[in-house]
């Protein structure tokens, strides 16, 4: 008895911290889900040409910002880039009003005036979506520098790619944050292709974080693979900056199984390698496991519900009046146009 | 300043040098004892930085107020105004405005060369979704500062080091508000509509002056906010002058003057007895020679000169 009673302790408390993560990866799973959907639906609208201009996906990336926004508050801010829609999603807005943006109708959450790359939403204090490289991060260091200013208790997440770390912007933020303690986590997505230049072509030192170093900012690089692993660092990086108003550089090496927008085919990697990479996609590695468990029965139950979610956002787009022209002055002024 | 930063704390300062410095031109003296370091920052040299963060805090309800030391070296930042200060509220659909001022000298000085001497104002006059004032008077530079500080919107203020040392009555009142996009008659007169902002506003009453010794009666009108620009003050003027001269600093191809020209041959093409004249900056970058840099700058007598055209005295 003893025996057995030694035995099935460990044991069941290694199932119930087991299943607490199950429980967990299941809703990461339902919101990589959505975006995964979300993003292979505009797609197929872009190529209806019901979505306009440039279109990025963000198909392969999901578990960053899902797992990045899981260790957040609802109050605090996130900002991004023109890859902002698994963003959006993540940190809390409907499918609907992202998909109504794209599709340039005034229900849209920037009502039709931003666009793909301008995900804005004050109530879920997501600060928008950003078409020149880098040149949010400052935004971003001044979100967190008026939190410090006013003693919210806020953290801000500023989200960007590998490709930013050679512009001027992510470096002069870098260096404000550290100089003036902010409450910040930078967050790179090294996707590994800067448009369709690869990494080694674009950086002499591979690593971001070592820029870190350079100006005092703690550093933290993860290969990006499990969505938990995710939510547990950048947790940590929110932690320093609540507790102790420090900025931290996290790099997070992941990769995107589309081009870089709807007009790029991406020849400039093998076929062979796509399909390596999608071995380790996170959000088949999540369904994988969960299959395995004794939540499988539940996936299905999410699957159709994401499924209708999305179907609904695209008829809730499609049947949506386009904005009029009588928005244009006064969002352009607060108050009387200056002309 | 002082009187906005203490009438609301979301007021503060960041930039180059205006704090323990006291400002590079002492605009911010004092000011860093009165508020401290928390609302009197001193920036590193990092332009596009501290502008971006600025935008950023006024995004999320601070009123910052960025000083540059020059306008010229807002160039690094031009990015953060033109992409971000003037474009967020209209592509978030209207969720954020960005209130927010950029000052800092403008113009010429006294031969600090090409790069430091330029009119940045035509630049940013051109963006929608900004304000641009050019105060060229003590009390205005009180009043439009401070509106521009309550603005809701990006306004840029487009001062200048040669006239900080200009004395002048201004009033006491810590709400002394000077409206944006309302010109000033600097000098009534009957003969000839001058039209200038910022430090040119003198030079043309100097000008005036030399006018009224031959018997020709100017009237300046000092613009003091570029955009939104006073088009009724400049037709209502021209239509009872009937002859406009514009006098500013800057490159003489687009920018204000044009603006300006243009809407005087739009609003009142039938008050006109003669073409507009324009004296600007030579088309050329600024020289470091003294002489060549006066022959560079409107001055006085180009502004005579130019007066004389239109009533065909020359």
């Amino acid at each position: 008895m003893n025996h057995m009673i030694a035995a099935t302790t460990p044991s069941s408390s290694v199932s119930s911290s087991s299943d607490v993560r199950l429980e967990r990866l299941l809703s990461f799973y339902h919101q990589m889900q959505r975006i995964r959907r979300c993003e292979e639906e505009s797609a197929r609208a872009y190529a209806q040409g019901k979505i306009g201009g440039f279109l990025h996906l963000y198909i392969g990336q999901e578990a960053v910002a899902v797992g990045a926004c899981a260790a957040l508050q609802p109050d605090d801010y996130v900002m991004g880039t023109y890859r902002d829609h698994g963003l959006a999603v993540a940190k809390g807005m409907s499918v609907k009003t992202v998909m109504a943006e794209l599709f340039g109708k005034v229900t849209g959450c920037s009502r039709g005036l931003g666009g793909s790359m301008h995900l804005f939403d004050a109530e879920h204090h997501m600060l928008g979506g950003y078409g020149i490289v880098g040149g949010h991060i400052p935004l971003a260091a001044g979100v967190a520098f008026a939190s410090k200013y006013r003693k919210d208790g806020r953290v801000t997440l500023c989200f960007f790619g590998e490709g930013a770390v050679s512009i001027g912007g992510f470096h002069e933020a870098l260096s404000l944050a550290s100089l003036w303690k902010l409450p910040i986590v930078f967050i790179c997505e090294n996707n590994e292709y800067s448009m369709g230049t690869p990494l080694s072509r674009t950086m002499a030192v591979e690593d971001v974080t070592l820029r870190a170093s350079g100006y005092g900012v703690a550093k933290d690089r993860l290969f990006v693979r499990d969505v938990l692993e995710v939510e547990a660092r950048v947790g940590q990086a929110v932690e320093r900056a609540r507790k102790n108003s420090e900025p931290t550089l996290i790099e997070a090496r992941t990769y995107r199984f589309r081009g870089h927008s709807m007009s790029d085919p991406g020849k400039y990697r093998t076929p062979a390698e796509l399909e390596e990479r999608k071995k380790s996609d996170p959000l088949t590695r999540a369904r994988t496991e969960l299959e395995a468990s004794v939540l499988a029965d539940k996936l299905a139950a999410i699957d159709a519900e994401v499924e209708q979610e999305i179907e609904e956002a695209v008829r809730f787009a499609d049947e949506s009046p386009e904005p009029t022209a009588d928005l244009l002055e006064p969002t352009t002024y607060s108050g009387p146009f200056a002309r | 300043m002082i009187e906005e930063m203490e009438r609301d704390e979301r007021v503060f300062l960041m930039g180059e040098e205006v704090g323990y410095y006291q400002g590079a031109y002492k605009v911010s003296e004092g000011m860093l004892d009165r508020f401290g370091a928390g609302r009197v920052i001193d920036a590193p040299i990092a332009e596009g930085g501290f502008a971006g963060m600025g935008v950023g805090a006024a995004m999320v309800g601070l009123r910052p107020i960025i000083e540059f030391m020059t306008w010229n070296f807002s160039a690094v930042a031009f990015d953060q105004i033109l992409s971000n200060a003037s474009k967020i509220r209209q592509m978030s659909g209207g969720q954020f405005t960005v209130p927010i001022v950029f000052r800092a000298p403008n113009g010429s000085a006294a031969q600090v060369g090409s790069q430091h001497s330029q009119a940045m104002e035509h630049f940013y006059s051109h963006i929608p979704g900004l304000k641009v004032i050019a105060p060229a008077m003590p009390a205005d530079a009180k009043g439009l500062l401070k509106s521009a500080i309550r603005d809701d919107n990006p306004v840029l203020c487009f001062e200048s080091e040669t006239l900080y040392s200009v004395r002048g009555e201004v009033p006491d009142e810590s709400d002394y508000l000077v409206p944006l996009g309302v010109a000033d008659i600097a000098r009534a007169g009957k003969d000839v509509t001058i039209i200038a902002w910022s430090r040119i506003v003198h030079v043309a009453l100097d000008a005036a002056k030399t006018l009224e010794k031959e018997g020709i009666d100017a009237e300046v009108v000092d613009l003091r906010s570029l955009r939104p620009l006073d088009s009724d003050t400049i037709v209502a003027s021209v239509s009872k002058t009937h002859r406009a001269v514009i006098a500013g600093e800057g490159w003489p191809f687009g920018g204000v003057g044009a603006e300006i020209s243009d809407r005087i041959q739009r609003l009142a093409f039938d008050e006109l007895d003669a073409p507009i004249e324009r004296v600007q900056t030579m088309d050329v970058p600024m020289p470091y020679n003294a002489k060549l840099e006066q022959l560079v700058i409107p001055q006085a007598s180009g502004i005579v000169d130019a007066v004389k055209r239109t009533l065909y005295r020359a």
